[in-house]
């Protein structure tokens, strides 16, 4: 038990937040908590190329755009169950990171960085030109697709119980990397690539396969995004900006930790919920994300868990 | 034979650092590999073991051609080395820096036995109490030591030493040389690079000499020592060479 105390509280945490529109019943608690748990599980997943392999992905968000447009396109074009478009959006998203890791994986640092921005944007031009997918129009999902699923006012609490189920399989993900002989490898080319392969680390393929896990998980959550949202449109897929406050999220929380994306993600987008609101002000979020990025990395580089790892080193059984 | 090196030559360039070197190696030797700064002994190493590719020659280890394997790979088949300018994974800790040299070395174990195997090598180089620090937090000794436990932690057959006695004080050297002795009466054989002479005569059972990438000597560390190419591309002076071989006897 003891072992999995880190896991646990890990856990306990995503719990405690899903659960609260449960006990509430209000449609307003679980849209807000609807966009925690989004950016807890996209944080997360981008926490095991960022936070333990090294990898700084800029246009991480191209996987949930992948996965809720190919997930979209099995339900709405081909007719399929939401079961079989996760999978088809999870396959579609786990093919596309491997091919495109293998290539890309082999640049380092900000050419790394660069190369992922331009990967997004490319496939939102992609995606607005490719007619299958409706072009710049997107596609929508008839209100009789939702039929099987209890009725259209049923879909966002459906939804979102099954984002719960992402994100603790996400959670548990990051968990098991992380503890295992793999994640030790992944973070030993974190720490010097060189050196890693020097022992034996066969980095390429480590890399390779931390980057499809990354993408896998936010290729599901897009599908539940865009099944909820019954329309998809390549601006909403391919939102740069939610890449980088996905990296925003990681770093507040804490670099490589488990718990750390996950308190990232709630403490930012409880911020920008509340900036949202601010009248006359378009798009203050923004603003504020980079000054938090800037005010991170120059004071608390290791993010807030980071930080209290360091300070209470007796705490870091706990703090996984 | 455990090791044989054909004719390497790697260039950079219009360099060559390294120039048709070629010697072979039985097992449980310890090969000393001096020579002046700008030799080409790193990069000899670094084509030994996967770093580099050679331009021209092969490498043989174990009676298999690794020219030009993955460093990766080559560490797997039990060669292991230590970085000449120290490489730590600073945000582990000392202890995962050795298990991970444990569990992606040559039997590729698994955390739970790595995690044995690292403390037992963690005694064997004396950071045991350090165990639970940051790697970046240890001194430049502990960290020359770490290099060393990381290698060993993989169990090699062959180990590649980058100037591991640099830079420590005597007792740190003379603890360092207790360890090397003590690895190769585990029947480790190993090649390693120094610039402290009385302590590389002492303990190599042979000696090569690199000078501008040409290999200008081979052989015991009496007769190298002797070797007037020798004297003149690295010792200098025939008197001192004679007073350090007769240090390292005292």
């Amino acid at each position: 038990m003891k072992r999995f105390t880190g896991l646990l509280v890990s856990l306990a945490a995503v719990v405690v937040l899903a659960v609260i529109p449960l006990i509430t019943h209000k449609d307003s608690s679980m849209q807000s908590m609807f966009t925690i748990l989004l950016g807890i599980a996209l944080a997360s997943s981008l926490n095991i190329l960022l936070g333990y392999t090294g990898y700084v992905s800029f246009g991480h968000i191209v996987y949930f755009g992948i996965g809720g447009y190919v997930g979209f396109y099995t339900m709405a074009q081909l007719g399929q169950s939401l079961w079989i478009a996760l999978l088809a959006g999870a396959a579609a998203a786990a093919v596309f990171s491997f091919l495109l890791g293998s290539a890309i994986l082999r640049l380092r640092g900000a050419y790394f960085a660069l190369a992922t921005i331009g990967v997004n944007e490319a496939m939102k031009a992609l995606v607005s030109n490719f007619d299958p997918f409706g072009g710049p129009i997107g596609m929508t999902l008839k209100v009789s697709f939702y039929k099987d699923y209890g009725g259209f006012s049923n879909i966002g609490w459906m939804s979102y119980r099954l984002l719960i189920v992402v994100t603790l399989a996400v959670v548990i993900t990051s968990y098991l990397v992380k503890k295992s002989k793999f994640g030790l490898g992944l973070m030993a080319i974190r720490e010097d690539e060189d050196a890693a392969e020097v022992m034996g680390v066969r980095a390429p393929s480590a890399k390779t396969w931390a980057y499809v896990l990354s993408a896998v998980f936010p290729a599901l959550v897009g599908v539940l995004f865009f099944f909820k949202n019954s329309n998809i449109e390549p601006g909403d897929a391919f939102r740069l900006q939610l890449s980088i406050e996905m990296i925003v999220m990681v770093m507040l929380g804490g670099l490589g930790t488990v718990i750390g994306p996950i308190l990232g993600a709630g403490a930012y987008q409880a911020l920008r919920s509340t900036l949202l609101t601010v009248d006359k002000v378009k798009d203050v979020q923004l603003a504020v994300a980079g000054v938090l990025l800037l005010l991170i990395i120059l004071f608390i580089p290791t993010g807030a868990i980071g930080w209290v790892r360091r300070r209470f080193p007796r705490l870091r059984r706990v703090l996984e | 034979m455990i090791l044989d090196v054909r004719e390497v030559t790697k260039q950079f360039g219009g360099l060559t650092a390294v120039d048709r070197v070629s010697f072979s190696l039985e097992g449980g030797e310890i090969l000393g590999l001096i020579g002046p700064n700008g030799a080409g002994k790193t990069t000899l190493f670094n084509c030994i073991n996967g770093v580099y590719s050679p331009t021209k020659g092969s490498v043989v280890f174990k009676g298999k051609d690794i020219t030009g394997k993955h460093t990766y790979d080559i560490a797997r088949l039990g060669l292991a080395r230590t970085h000449q300018i120290v490489r730590p994974l600073n945000e582990l800790t000392v202890r995962e820096n050795v298990v991970a040299g444990a569990c992606y070395g040559k039997d590729g174990l698994s955390l739970r036995d790595a995690a044995k195997v690292a403390d037992d090598v963690m005694e064997t180089v004396r950071l045991s109490e350090r165990a639970d620090v940051l790697a970046s937090s240890l001194n430049v000794a502990q960290k020359k030591r770490l290099e060393m436990a990381r290698a060993l932690a993989a169990k090699p057959e062959m180990l590649l030493l980058d100037e591991v006695l640099a830079g420590l004080n005597t007792t740190e050297v003379s603890g360092m040389l207790d360890t090397i002795r003590h690895i190769r009466e585990g029947g480790v054989t190993i090649i390693m690079i120094e610039h402290i002479m009385h302590a590389i005569m002492n303990l190599s059972d042979r000696i090569i000499v690199l000078n501008y990438g040409e290999m200008i000597a081979d052989g015991s560390p009496e007769v190298v020592s002797q070797d007037e190419q020798v004297i003149e591309a690295y010792l200098g002076n025939p008197e001192l060479a004679e007073q350090i071989l007769e240090e390292g006897r005292a």
